[in-house]
């Protein structure tokens, strides 16, 4: 480098850490004493790490408690955009506190769980309120056009409406996002229904198709699942299938039940459990109703807000139920 | 004149190729013969030995590597090289963080970012000032100020951050490779397959492993940022440095300069301007992962995008703006460092008076820029980016246009996606995937054997014995039909593009910044639209790999029909050639050796777009490395089908540039193979 | 050092180069006398050079030529180990080379011996006269100095003024003039040229070599001078190795190869040649016989005899040929003439 080169460039750098340092007043300064001056009020609540899973539901949730967690109880709220593998993984490592919905996934809970043998890095923090509904499911006007079409027995009769250039002669199962633990081919296997699984690949892909599938009046059959905002988009309809029993779906390769109802649950960290947060408390009495979800899911998806203004305005419209569950804990 | 026999190549005569099809029997009718074997055998056997396993099925292969990563995290408390690679990992978590708290984050206790959005454009403008003058200094700011405007700052700045951070550790490792690439044959032979792996592998595969290594955010995404991104500067330098005249290195080394020397007074600054383009191909490289860093929460861009798409088609407008925003940094920082590349020489040379007005300019430049800060740092309108509107005007503006293109075309592409799949990609998939896998094996090793020569079966024999070991056989097999079909589509839509580009002017002015665009665009912006257009399938696979893919291999043929002599064209002209005749029997032909750079970088492309096209319904590998990276039990699965399509990566690549090579012998051409691979915005210059 | 060290500035001993794996385990064996051919098709190997051996006088400018594929720029790599030599030993300025470790060596190479290239290596950026100076830079000289020393030499050979013009703005004649100023500047003690000319233009070529000749005369350097060129060979050599597929066929001063070939190669090589340009008095006298008159011009027998020529036709009388105040023979007309208008080669 030319002697002329490094003068210049050091004589920049000087410059601007002059400009740096030297510098003050203006607006910026005020807020920056406010700032200092209220970080000695709040209470100490420190972090909490809320893992977000991609779809709007969890976003809903988690942005509502993290809402609370930030304006009620002062704690400095960070959100991951995560997968639900990767959440779970960021519990042992303290990057993750929260998964505030879960849909069950034993193989998660094996690794993790303390009392099913795991690293005992992840914990259950009881039900969320909502119950999730995984299923069979049709566009609105198949189920107005072919009334019968709810009830598995006949599908079969329909089958070639299904039928597509991906499917194989058969009628087409639109399997879903690879994420979610499910077992249509087993139970379309073993309902012999003259069907192929095709995947969708991903939640965006099944929507999608289900969008189209309903506006283009095209026939359409696939896994989906409530609470989830589509539905007040397009309120798709279940098929039945034969009726769920405990223990139907342990062996994966013999399932030919309905998926049962679940009930979400909260996973958080055990290292953030056993701290003294006052978060704790808020995410254990943490409860509301699929309508509840709905509508705050409805808010960032429909009506594009940011999740932060959603949850925002849904605090500000429940106030007593945010009350209980600060009370709670 | 020289004496030519003196100095035999160290490396061995390539081996005896293949019988010439020049004999009695041409290629073509080699092919035709054993096509129509095939399509006999495969109709004998039709659904039998295919190998099939469904979607949720996993074998013991698979399980066997699940079960690693289990382990895996069951020692991540006392594994050493987890702890090692996690210390390092924080160093680079750390810049990341810093360098936020400077541009992107609010410095607490200020309620904004250390320097503000008037400070940050001032230093950008002043270092594109510097290293590629003032016109691109002009052009940064613009880009800058445009993401702002969108309402992306923050994001953009975070992108930026991790970009950089990025870049710096790749130029940090990949320095010292080419160096030992460039002086040693070995190295060069050892660390070459490597390269391939990580630019073929699919990050979704590692990303979540990656994540117990580097801790979630900023320091994994920029650990698999690394990976993909180191490749294109360690090949670049490399040849750069091996590209050095080696005369000029004799005759330095005969006055008795020592290893060290030579490399840091002759190679480095005789191959500084070929780094500077491996520094810009790494640049673009780095910023394509922006987005799938998303998926474990990397800051920056990445994340409106991956949040607009969960959305659904509601959002589309949102994913497109934060997409734009990420085409407008991608294209500022291609045009800088190219025009850095270009200008290191002429900067160099400039002696005296010159060099004393140039540092006049900085020197004054910096002092605006030095106020910029200041300012940036006393008021909040001049820190915080002004919410303008005009982001949510555009992202309304393209929702409109979405939906109507959804809404209008609806039942023309639906029409367009059910022929498109009965006619050509159910046949071909039947005879790929649903014929026996020896039968299939067979003809593909002999159509290598034909097109590449024997060392191309050789390879093919490998990588298809390699893919059926990792008992996804069907799924490759699908995948590679799909990939097929898309290669054609490129390069019927190449030509088609192609050529009018090197035959009008205007036409080119108008579609390359389009092209530019369209190829830096994240694919994840236009899944939804295209989803809405032809609903998930394997066609919509293929049409999202095709819009990727397209334009790098429009722009190699519009480049060689451009670079047919203009006198060879005159004289056809001045025999009687229509404009038809031109094109199809002096230019196409002519310009081979692109068309099959074009093809062959266009089946890259395409590959590289197969986990992206798992995520709408295009099944085959890419749904199987989505389903590794979504559930842990099926990460082996996931695993092995990430190592597949690396597999048949290699298989298409060798194939092809083996055919190339026993077509071409120019020597632009076979280094734009090489750096082709590369990836990157295609460049305009003589590279590609 | 050795008296014989001192009359040899270069000396070379049973060199050998072979190409490819293995190569040392050749030599020795009988595979070493096989012809390149027969040794590439049984072993793979090519032998280059073929059990050279060879002195330099200090002062003498030794020419190799050969033609491409005779080996002889791979020779030239050899004696300062560009190219590992396979077996043999090299001593330069009474120093053994071929076992000097690589500091020694790099040591010999900035002090003793300097190199010039076909195609002339310079440095792209830089300029001029630091690519004079790139040769003092490495050995550590500091700035000023070397830059003073890098003027003296563009001065030297003529490129006054050049001297912060970049490489490529050059003609190919004065980018080999700055190849020479950087060998020059380490004054070695010993030059070695690889077909330095060969890529000029021939007028270009003659300038060069002139310039060559020029500086030789007044810095007396020890040079080893590889060419494909007989006539740059006859016109610049002391003395002349001729090289065939890495063997050397003749030594000798130019009058010795032209009068005396060793081999029809070397005959058919030199055929073209004009006697009268190379051959001196020596080889073109008869002995003295009583008769003769010695009233004809005297000259030394080393003489070329185109110089001759003119006394000696123009003298009524036949020249007489003296060494060491010997009469040792006598040139009259009729031998001249033979040598320069009917271009035979031995008296008759």
């Amino acid at each position: 480098m030319k002697p002329t080169r490094v003068s210049a460039l050091t004589g920049s750098l000087a410059t601007l850490a002059l400009v740096l340092s030297a510098c003050g007043g203006g607006d910026i300064e005020k807020e920056t004493e406010a700032n200092e001056s209220q970080a000695a009020e709040t209470g100490d609540c420190g972090e909490l790490n809320m893992a977000v899973n991609p779809w709007v539901g969890f976003e809903a949730d988690a942005y509502v408690v993290g809402h609370v967690a930030q304006e009620e109880l002062g704690c400095s709220v960070t959100y991951k955009d995560l997968k639900e593998e990767v959440s779970w993984q960021g519990f042992g490592s303290g990057e993750v506190d929260v998964v505030i919905e879960d849909w069950g996934h034993p193989d998660l809970e094996k690794q993790y769980f303390e009392d099913q043998g795991g690293d005992g890095s992840a914990m259950d923090a009881g039900p969320t309120g909502n119950v999730g509904i995984i299923g069979w499911y049709v566009p609105p006007w198949m189920a107005e056009e072919y009334p019968d079409i709810t009830d598995w027995n006949n599908l079969n009769k329909y089958a070639d409406l299904f039928e597509t250039p991906e499917s194989d002669g058969k009628g087409q199962f639109l399997g879903a996002d690879p994420s979610y633990v499910q077992f249509d081919e087993a139970i379309v296997n073993n309902l012999d229904l003259d069907f192929k699984v095709v995947f969708s690949g991903s939640e965006a892909a099944s929507i999608a198709a289900f969008e189209k599938a309903e506006k283009d009046k095209t026939p359409l059959i696939g896994y989906f699942y409530e609470p989830q905002w589509f539905m007040s988009e397009v309120p798709l309809v279940k098929v039945s299938l034969p009726e769920y029993t405990d223990g139907c779906q342990d062996d994966a390769k013999a399932v030919a039940c309905d998926y049962p109802e679940t009930e979400l649950k909260k996973i958080v960290s055990t290292s953030f459990m056993e701290s003294d947060s006052p978060a704790v408390g808020l995410i254990e009495s943490f409860q509301w109703t699929n309508d509840d979800q709905n509508l705050v899911a409805k808010y960032i998806s429909e009506d594009g807000m940011s999740a932060e203004d959603a949850a925002a305005k849904w605090v500000d419209e429940n106030p007593d139920q945010v009350e209980a569950w600060l009370n709670a804990g | 004149m020289t004496a030519t026999l003196e100095r035999p190549p160290a490396s061995a005569p390539a081996p005896p190729e293949a019988p010439r099809t020049r004999g009695p029997v041409p290629r073509w009718a080699w092919l035709l013969g054993i096509l129509a074997a095939w399509i006999v055998a495969s109709w004998i056997g039709h659904g039998k030995a295919t190998l099939y396993l469904p979607g949720q099925g996993s074998t013991d292969v698979h399980e066997w590597f699940t079960q690693l990563k289990r382990d895996l995290i069951a020692s991540r408390d006392d594994n050493l090289l987890m702890q090692a690679v996690g210390a390092v990992s924080d160093l680079f978590g750390g810049a990341v963080e810093q360098l936020q708290r400077f541009v992107s984050v609010d410095a607490y206790p200020r309620p904004v970012p250390q320097i503000g959005w008037l400070g940050v454009l001032g230093i950008a403008g002043w270092v594109a000032l510097a290293v590629a003058g003032w016109k691109h200094a002009v052009g940064t700011v613009a880009a800058l100020a445009t993401v702002g405007l969108l309402g992306y700052w923050n994001d953009g700045m975070d992108t930026l951050v991790v970009t950089f951070v990025s870049v710096a550790i790749c130029l940090l490792i990949g320095l010292p490779v080419a160096v030992l690439m460039g002086n040693s044959r070995r190295a060069y032979a050892l660390i070459t397959p490597v390269l391939d792996v990580m630019q073929t592998f699919p990050s979704f595969v590692y990303l979540a492993p990656a994540t117990l290594f580097f801790g979630l955010g900023a320091p994994v995404a920029v650990a698999v940022t690394v990976v993909y991104a180191v490749p294109p500067v360690i090949r670049v330098a490399t040849e750069g440095i091996r590209g050095v005249s080696e005369t000029t290195v004799e005759a330095t080394t005969s006055l008795g300069q020592t290893p060290w020397q030579r490399l840091t007074k002759v190679q480095l600054p005789m191959a500084r301007r070929t780094i500077i383009v491996g520094v810009n191909l790494t640049t673009m490289a780095a910023l394509s992962m922006s987005v799938i860093a998303g998926f474990v929460n990397s800051p920056g861009l990445g994340k409106p995008v991956l949040r607009a798409l969960t959305a659904g088609t509601n959002q589309v407008g949102v994913a497109f703006t934060a997409g734009l925003a990420i085409v407008v940094i991608a294209i500022m920082l291609d045009r800088v460092t190219t025009a850095a590349s270009e200008r290191s020489e002429v900067l160099a040379r400039s002696g005296g008076t010159d060099r004393r007005t140039r540092w006049i300019v900085l020197g004054v430049a910096a002092i605006a820029a030095g106020v910029c800060v200041v300012l940036s740092r006393r008021s909040l309108s001049l820190a915080d980016f002004p919410d303008t509107g005009v982001g949510d005007t555009v992202a309304d503006a393209m929702q409109r246009a979405t939906d109507w293109t959804t809404d209008t075309f609806s039942g023309l592409t639906t029409w367009l996606q059910e022929t498109t799949t009965t006619l050509f990609i159910n046949p071909l998939q039947d005879l790929i995937a649903s014929s026996p896998w020896f039968v299939t094996g067979t003809a593909l090793l002999l159509v290598a054997l034909v097109l590449g020569g024997r060392v191309a079966a050789l390879t093919t024999l490998v990588c298809l014995a390699g893919i059926r070991l990792t008992d996804l056989w069907y799924d490759a097999m699908v995948t590679f039909t799909s990939v097929l079909v898309a290669t054609v589509f490129v390069m019927v839509l190449a030509a088609l593009v192609g050529v009018p580009m090197a035959r009008r002017r205007m036409v080119d002015r108008v579609l390359r910044p389009v092209l530019d665009a369209a190829q830096v665009m994240p694919a994840f912006v236009y899944l939804i639209p295209v989803l809405a257009l032809f609903g998930p399938g394997r066609f919509t696979a293929i049409v999202a790999a095709v819009i990727y893919a397209a334009p790098v291999a429009i722009k190699l043929v519009a480049d060689g029909v451009k670079q047919v002599s203009a006198t060879t064209v005159e004289a056809a002209t001045a025999a009687g050639s229509t404009p038809w005749q031109l094109i199809t029997k002096v230019q196409l032909p002519m310009a081979r050796s692109h068309l099959v750079l074009a093809a062959n970088q266009g089946l890259l492309y395409v590959l590289s777009m197969v986990v992206i096209g798992g995520l709408v319904g295009g099944g085959g590998l890419g749904y199987d490395v989505v389903l590794g990276f979504s559930r842990s039990e099926y990460f082996g699965k996931g695993l092995v089908a990430g190592a597949t399509i690396v597999l048949l990566g290699i298989m298409v690549d060798r194939v092809t540039r083996r055919a190339a090579a026993r077509r071409t012998t120019s020597p632009s051409v076979r280094s734009a193979l090489v750096i082709g691979r590369s990836s990157g915005l295609a460049r305009r210059g003589p590279l590609v | 050092m050795t008296e014989a060290a001192q009359d040899q500035a270069l000396r070379v001993d049973g060199l050998w180069k072979i190409f490819g794996a293995r190569a040392d385990k050749i030599i020795g064996t009988p595979d070493a006398e096989l012809g390149r051919a027969e040794l590439k098709e049984r072993t793979g190997c090519v032998a280059a050079v073929k059990d050279v051996s060879f002195t330099v006088a200090p002062g003498e400018v030794f020419v190799v030529m050969g033609l491409s594929g005779s080996g002889k720029s791979t020779l030239v790599r050899c004696l300062t180990r560009l190219i590992e030599p396979t077996a043999g030993t090299v001593v330069l300025d009474g120093q053994d080379i071929t076992s000097a470790s690589e500091a020694r060596l790099r040591d010999l190479r900035r002090h003793k011996v300097s190199m010039v290239f076909q195609h002339f290596g310079l440095l792209p950026h830089r300029q001029v006269v630091d690519n004079v100076a790139y040769g003092l830079e490495v050995r550590g000289v500091k700035k000023t100095e070397r830059r003073a020393r890098a003027q003296e030499l563009v001065d030297l050979v003529g490129l006054t003024g050049y001297e912060h013009s970049y490489p490529d703005q050059l003609s190919g004649g004065m980018q080999q003039r700055v190849g020479l100023a950087r060998a020059l500047a380490n004054d070695p003690a010993i030059l070695l040229f690889d077909e330095p000319f060969s890529a000029l233009d021939p007028l270009i070529r003659r300038d060069m070599q002139d310039e060559v000749v020029r500086l030789q005369a007044e810095l007396q350097k020890t040079a080893v001078f590889i060419t494909h060129d007989l006539n740059e060979a006859l016109k610049l050599g002391d003395r002349i190795l001729i090289m065939r597929d890495g063997e050397v066929v003749q030594v000798g001063t130019p009058a010795e190869i032209v009068a005396q070939p060793a081999d029809a190669y070397v005959r058919d090589f030199v055929s073209d040649v004009p006697r009268s340009h190379v051959l001196t008095l020596e080889y073109v006298m008869r002995p003295p016989e009583p008769t003769d008159s010695l009233e004809g011009p005297v000259m030394d027998p080393d003489v070329v005899v185109r110089q001759a020529a003119r006394a000696a036709l123009s003298s009524a009388h036949p020249v007489q040929v003296v060494r060491d105040g010997e009469l040792v023979g006598i040139v009259d007309d009729d031998a001249i003439l033979r040598v320069v208008v009917a271009e035979e080669s031995v008296p008759a």
